[in-house]
């Protein structure tokens, strides 16, 4: 029996481990939350609002098809090896001291660990008050609550219509939704081809909905801006909303204030790349995990789905996921089961390329001042990126200590190569920083390391090509 | 059903099977930890920026936004150094 394991419990991961479940596989199913969803279908029982999830009846159907999977919740991921193919997991609560180490062993993987909210620095982001528009988004479906009482939700991307929609049907109060892209750009970039968007005629619907909230609540829906500056002492009090031109840079003389007392920022989303890089998976010059026709990364027995091959939304990681278990269970790609996903990839990845007109522009770092803190983790300012912007990934976190804090780079890594791209213009991507490069890919206290190494078995060459005694500990920061 | 929590020596009343951000906000407890001076709230909500860390019963390191409250729990705010 093919044995596949499957990193990640969102939208992607679900549908592979279903797909390679009914394909026959002995199936497990590794998730760092508590529940099976993933951010997409993020929810407690008892607290989340149903008006706040969609396709729940695709997320029943697959729930109920995982009955032979073996399921690791409140699991994470903190290494893997490739060949053999390894996934080290410690299982228990969320960040506690005692967690259960694990290593699984499989013929077949499938990386589905998703993206999270890029958010561009802004002058006054480490104010309390400020959060990911992913946060106001998990916040409102895992506990039922809105961060403050009036929001200001800004980036770029149609992410902002649900975020928005949320904080409203929660009762608090959406001040402004600010959107980067131009009402022209949207059009022009939407518009071309509609032909190719009838198949996603779902997605128009969900839209729709969405359109109707903010009318219902009178929400001035600004495009071609940004918030610029976050005001306040202690907390929010207030922000800067500015026109930007078509590369994001802020426009003198457009400034308004607008008083609140939460901001919700999100300007697209960054793939969480770094197990699949720990496997040796090829990565694609636009950042993503690079696959064929049937989800198969560069690595033998390696496929990956969802948003880690590009941001495409649930519909699209449900079809690559099923694509993917299907193929990790060994099913020969002519296989009729096939057809119907692939179909709907086809037709998902006509409306992600959509998502273009919203990207993050250059010229956002016009924004910045000099004091702006653009690693949250260590306080790192805008200006000491500038000044070691000549030097390697490794010299800038050095020298400056962007990226070696509690988060390895997650928030800010990103920011910190543009910034550093703003400086010197004409230099390859190549040649920037990169921080999603973790040799260890979770939080991991060294007593539970500790406690791994005395469990183990003798070591052998063969079999146990990284111990731990090897694996370097940087990335504990967070936990130790 | 409703639980309590000690949070710096304050009794705060939550929701059973909140997260401890869950508690620690809808308490009117927007931060809970300081990082070189300012204060820090919630940022990511996801398990990814660590800005929401605290100590939970003695273990440093705990992200409040992923961790469900327990009846009893005692938290503790983090100090940069």
């Amino acid at each position: 029996m093919t044995r596949v394991i499957v990193i990640g419990a969102g939208p992607a991961g679900l549908a592979a481990a279903a797909s390679a479940s009914a394909a026959g596989a002995d199936v497990v199913l590794v998730d760092e939350g508590e529940r099976v969803g993933g951010q997409f279908w993020r929810h407690h029982p008892d607290f989340t609002d149903p008006r706040l999830q969609h396709q729940l009846g695709r997320f029943g159907t697959l729930r109920a098809a995982l009955g032979s999977v073996r399921m690791l919740s409140s699991t994470s991921v903190w290494r893997v090896e490739n060949f053999p193919l390894r996934v080290h997991v410690l299982t228990g609560p969320t960040d506690a001291a005692n967690r259960q180490g694990e290593t699984l062993e499989a013929d077949a993987i499938v990386v589905a660990t998703g993206a999270h909210d890029r958010v561009l620095p802004v002058p006054g982001w480490t104010l309390p008050g400020v959060t990911s528009a992913g946060a106001a988004q998990a916040l409102a479906k895992r506990d039922a609550l809105t961060l403050g009482e009036r929001t200001v939700v800004a980036g770029a991307g149609p992410f902002l219509l649900p975020v928005a929609q949320s904080i409203a049907i929660l009762g608090g109060e959406v001040a402004e939704v600010v959107e980067a892209a131009s009402i022209s750009t949207i059009v022009r970039g939407w518009g071309a081809k509609a032909w190719q968007l009838t198949a996603a005629a779902g997605k128009a619907g969900e839209l729709g909905s969405y359109v109707a909230s903010l009318a219902q609540h009178r929400t001035p829906y600004r495009f071609g801006s940004a918030v610029t500056r976050i005001h306040g002492s202690d907390a929010v009090e207030a922000v800067t909303v500015q026109r930007i031109d078509p590369q994001w840079r802020p426009i003198a003389g457009t400034e308004r204030t607008v008083e609140c007392d939460s901001v919700a920022l999100g300007h697209g989303f960054t793939p969480r790349l770094e197990t699949a890089i720990q496997f040796g998976c090829e990565i694609s010059s636009t950042r993503f995990v690079t696959v064929d026709s049937q989800q198969q990364t560069s690595v033998a027995g390696v496929y990956a789905a969802g948003e880690i091959t590009g941001i495409g939304g649930a519909d699209a990681a449900l079809a690559e996921g099923e694509i993917a278990g299907l193929a990790a269970a060994g099913i020969p790609g002519a296989d009729l089961r096939y057809r119907s996903p692939l179909a709907a990839r086809r037709r998902m990845r006509a409306f992600a390329a959509r998502l273009d007109v919203h990207g993050i522009r250059p010229g956002w770092t016009a924004w910045l001042d000099d004091d702006t803190i653009v690693c949250r983790c260590e306080s790192v300012r805008k200006a000491s990126i500038d000044e070691y912007a000549g030097v390697s990934s490794r010299g800038m976190r050095l020298a400056t200590r962007a990226g070696l804090g509690a988060c390895q780079g997650r928030t800010c890594g990103r920011s910190v190569e543009d910034i550093v791209g703003a400086c010197q213009p004409g230099q390859g991507s190549d040649s920037r920083p990169v921080f999603d490069n973790r040799p260890v890919l979770s939080s991991v206290r060294i007593g539970e390391l500790a406690a791994l190494s005395d469990l183990a078995a003798p070591p052998s060459p063969a079999s146990t090509p990284t111990t731990v005694a090897d694996t370097p500990t940087t990335d504990s920061a967070g936990g130790s | 059903m409703s639980i309590s929590i000690r949070f710096d020596g304050d009794e705060l009343q939550g929701r059973d099977g909140a997260t401890i951000a869950g508690v620690l906000l809808a308490n009117g407890q927007r931060t809970w930890r300081d990082a070189q001076g300012a204060e820090r709230g919630i940022f990511c909500g996801i398990g990814i920026c660590q800005d929401c860390i605290l100590t939970v019963n003695g273990v440093e390191g705990v992200r409040a936004c992923q961790r469900p409250a327990c009846d009893g729990d005692v938290i503790e705010r983090e100090t940069s150094a």
